[in-house]
């Protein structure tokens, strides 16, 4: 009962804090929204539109979520506010998963966007709205942990915001989000086959489009065997790290 | 009782060693004052004490508990006020005390309902509803000691509280730490003002370099430290102190009364911590 009290409210004021703040909503946004009108100056078409869904909400996921969390939370390394929530009778997991909530949302948020946006364009008949679901979670999931990963190891917020890209950028283009990973070279396929975003961009376009590469079981496995991996990793560094 | 017992404490970070092997007990009930200059370790030693850092080697036990291994179990019972003042900018004062009480899974009426009265008690109500980044320094800092004592702990840790805000702000928290003692709260403060840790603790420990170099009683220390005792003489007329000293019973002059003077901690703070330094400055 104690830590759901607490896990409520840190959900909750990071929400109000953070994620509502216009400049911050706006991150998740501007540059998908970019992208998607330059793909489509370029070759208009609904068939063009709808296939290019998926990878914009993977995207709006990514890039609401990663830099979101990893600056948010080394912002409140940096003023020592986080301290007030290593001295409260919190175990570190619940905060963990509190900080991670707010991100989650957020970037499910996000990857609604450009969907929205979508059903101006082209009808969203036939599309497998649990899996979707499933999938956008599982995503955004993964890229707040991501983002946690980094604000384990920055200790700057420049830094974390420049780490977030570092990841971001190269993870657009490898994990298939709008290049199909079969056209890749071969050694950036071999690459893009061991990250995990590569399964969940799969399971969002299986989901909106109907075409899987991967058995959507095994990328569904695999997704939330990534994200325990990575809970698990994030919480023992943070252990080691935060508590000095 | 002792509701704080450490033993052989020790911190090393890459190349300092910032507390060597330090042990020392606070008992239930007591102010207890952890005196030192500035890098002693003092703060280092509250940050391993309540859960913001982990020892290199030694014991903590909190009421009863291994805080080393079971932190998270005693953390309820404690308050902290550390030295900085750590509340969320863009949050208003009486949103932070609320979220610091939810922290300590207080129910939402109670939340409320204890962060108006603190805010009340520390004169902060006007600035209630504004964000704490348009406080003042010392503003802040009471708000800091609010949400320390959000959820009414039994066990209070203070880094330099009155550190940086005014004179009549700091009365008024010596008072509130005085009744916190009264209601039988165990209290720990660090300070740089020595007259305020000789009125308020009833023992001290002063640390230099990350040893423990002197601790006991308040009465004790200032006590011990006065190895030659003073005598001040309460005279009639302007008169030469070296013959009224030989003579003046002889003499016949007229003594209104002779009154023994203890040194100030502030002399028994330099006296130690310089020695203890090598007598530097
Ligand atoms: N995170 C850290 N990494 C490395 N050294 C540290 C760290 N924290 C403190 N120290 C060092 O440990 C020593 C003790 O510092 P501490 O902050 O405990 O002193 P203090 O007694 O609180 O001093 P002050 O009165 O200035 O607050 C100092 O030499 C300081 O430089
Ligand atoms: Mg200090």
């Amino acid at each position: 009962m104690k830590n759901l009290i607490a896990f409520w409210q840190i959900l909750k004021k990071d929400i109000n804090n953070y994620y509502l703040k216009p400049p911050n909503i706006s991150w998740g946004i501007i540059f998908p929204l970019s992208w998607a009108l330059m793909q489509l100056l370029r070759s208009p078409g609904e068939v063009w539109i709808k296939e290019l869904l998926p990878g914009l909400m993977a995207m709006s996921v990514l890039f609401g979520t990663t830099s979101m969390l990893a600056v948010t939370i080394t912002f409140e390394r940096r003023a020592r506010a986080f301290d007030r929530l290593l001295i409260a009778p919190v175990r570190l997991s619940t905060l963990v998963a509190a900080k991670l909530s707010g991100a989650i949302v957020f970037g499910i948020f996000n990857a609604f966007l450009p969907l929205i946006f979508g059903t101006f364009f082209v009808s969203l008949e036939g599309i497998n709205w649990a899996l979707m679901l499933i999938a956008v979670f599982l995503l955004a999931a993964l890229a707040a942990l991501l983002g946690l990963l980094v604000a384990v190891s920055a200790r700057e917020v420049f830094e974390a915001q420049t780490l977030s890209n570092f990841f971001r950028f190269p993870l657009l283009f490898l994990c298939g989000f709008f290049l199909p990973i079969t056209q890749l070279p071969k050694v950036l396929r071999i690459l893009s086959l061991g990250l995990p975003f590569t399964y969940g961009a799969d399971l969002l376009k299986g989901a909106l489009l109907g075409k899987f590469i991967f058995n959507p079981l095994f990328s569904l496995a695999l997704m939330v065997i990534s994200c325990v991996l990575l809970f698990l990793l994030c919480q023992r560094s943070i252990a080691k790290r935060w508590i000095l | 009782m002792d509701i704080v017992k450490v033993r052989n404490l020790t911190k090393r970070y890459a190349e300092i060693t910032a507390v060597n092997n330090i042990s020392f007990s606070i008992k239930k009930g007591e102010i207890f004052g952890f005196l030192g200059p500035n890098g002693a370790g003092k703060t280092t030693t509250l940050k391993m004490l309540v859960g913001l850092a982990r020892p290199t080697a030694g014991q903590i036990i909190i009421d009863g508990i291994d805080a080393v291994r079971a932190i998270k179990q005693v953390q309820d019972i404690m308050g902290v006020v550390s030295d900085e003042n750590n509340l969320y900018d863009e949050m208003s004062g009486f949103e932070n005390l609320c979220f610091c009480a939810a922290l300590y899974g207080m129910p939402r009426a109670q939340r409320e309902k204890r962060a108006r009265e603190l805010l009340q008690k520390l004169n902060l109500t006007a600035a209630a509803q504004r964000p704490f980044r348009t406080y003042s320094r010392g503003m802040k800092r009471k708000l800091t000691i609010a949400a320390a004592l959000i959820h009414k702990p039994k066990l209070i840790f203070l880094d330099e509280p009155t550190t940086g805000i005014d004179l009549e702000s700091a009365r008024l928290i010596r008072r509130l730490l005085k009744k916190l003692k009264e209601q039988g709260r165990t209290i720990m403060i660090t300070t740089h003002y020595l007259e305020e840790a000789e009125r308020l603790c009833d023992r001290a420990a002063f640390i230099v370099k990350g040893r423990i170099v002197q601790s006991g009683r308040m009465a004790q220390l200032i006590k011990d430290s006065a190895a030659e005792n003073k005598i001040k003489l309460i005279l009639d007329g302007d008169l030469e102190m070296a013959p009224v000293l030989q003579f003046f019973a002889a003499q016949g002059i007229r003594v209104h009364g002779v009154e023994e003077v203890t040194p100030t901690l502030e002399e028994v703070f330099l006296k130690i911590t310089n020695t203890e330094r090598g007598g530097d400055n």
